[in-house]
């Protein structure tokens, strides 16, 4: 037996010489092992970030090979570090630049909260101005917890509806943050 | 050490201003002096150009605010004469009502965004900038943070203590 390790198939019925699944399933498997981040690295949670795309700890095994630096094809925010107060309105207009299907993870105390950063100039956690799918604590987060989040949003992306934007609980959510 | 002493500094500008600039202190020899609002571009002017002195590099233009003081807001200026090695910094006091300054952008361009930064951080207005806008907070905040009028933070919050944060 080799010991490469393959996913494993979704849940489906199997026979002999077919196997079916629903198409949400199979469609949530193929997103969750190529999701392309869009890295939003302001500090040192970026520093972070480069150690996890490293040789050593390797984001690319997940698929996750193309860092897109642009909203284009990119499905996963990943803001990594102090958001100040002046680069809100930078960092919602990425998010609304980014197409459907799309995903945020904020990493580390400031994106998710401010952290040490209780201040007049700094945005108290990134959710004000976007909506955030997982939140990695840690100041800085170790590379293993960017992965552990980025594997909680790969359940995420398997687990979800083919249009989640069709979803009234998710339209509700984003009228929230006044988008679409 | 500079070619020049503090003291040859400090008799060449008494020779021409007098009474209106008085000697603070010289903390680190750094040779520190106050005037008023009226004489500081002229004294500025007078050091950028004169033939011996040549305080031709302006270091830094900032701010201070001591609420307990009568002028409590005080605007202070960094020279550096390249050519002698040596330093001098101004100090001008103004009221609280009335927090306004010449610009130093007549003398220096590298003026205009140390001004709008003091501007920025402590409501100072230069009076003739070409452009006085905020330059580092957001455009529509409407405090100067830097000033000494705001209470400090709760010291019973609790919910941003290190073990919060895995530290």
């Amino acid at each position: 037996m080799s010991d490469i390790q393959i996913v494993n198939a979704p849940p489906g019925v199997e026979g002999s010489g077919f196997f079916a699944t629903s198409l949400d399933k199979a469609i949530g498997l193929a997103r969750s092992h190529s999701l392309w981040p869009l890295p939003f690295a302001t500090s040192c949670c970026g520093i972070e970030f480069m150690a996890t795309m490293g040789s050593h700890y390797d984001l690319s095994r997940f698929g996750a090979e193309r860092l897109s630096f642009s909203p284009r094809q990119a499905d996963l925010l990943m803001v990594m570090g102090t958001i100040s107060k002046k680069m809100a309105p930078v960092l919602r207009q990425v998010y609304l630049q980014m197409a459907e299907p799309r995903w945020v993870m904020a990493v580390g105390a400031c994106a998710s909260s401010g952290g040490i950063f209780d201040t007049y100039s700094v945005l108290q956690g990134i959710d004000e101005v976007i909506p955030v799918d997982v939140y990695v604590p840690g100041c800085p987060p170790r590379p293993e917890a960017i992965i552990d989040g980025f594997m909680n949003i790969q359940k995420l992306v398997q687990t979800e509806s083919l249009r989640r934007r069709n979803e009234p609980k998710y339209q509700e959510l984003l009228a929230k943050y006044g988008i679409q | 050490m500079g070619k020049i002493t503090n003291q040859e500094v400090l008799d060449k500008i008494a020779a021409k201003f007098g009474d209106q600039v008085s000697v603070i202190g010289e903390p680190h020899s750094l040779l520190t002096v106050e005037t008023g609002r009226e004489q500081i571009i002229d004294l500025l002017t007078f050091l950028k150009n004169d033939a011996t002195l040549q305080f031709i590099f302006l270091t830094d233009i900032t701010a201070i605010h001591y609420p307990e003081q009568e002028k409590p807001i005080g605007i202070i200026y960094h020279l550096h004469s390249l050519v002698n090695n040596v330093r001098i910094r101004i100090k001008v006091f103004v009221a609280d009502g009335d927090v306004h300054m010449p610009t130093a952008t007549v003398l220096w361009d590298g003026a205009n965004w140390m001004e709008r930064e003091t501007y920025d951080f402590f409501g100072v207005v230069f009076d003739g900038h070409p452009d006085l806008r905020r330059i580092l907070n957001v455009d529509d905040m409407t405090v100067f943070p830097m000033r000494k009028e705001y209470p400090l933070e709760d010291p019973n919050r609790v919910d941003k203590k290190d073990y919060f944060f895995g530290r």
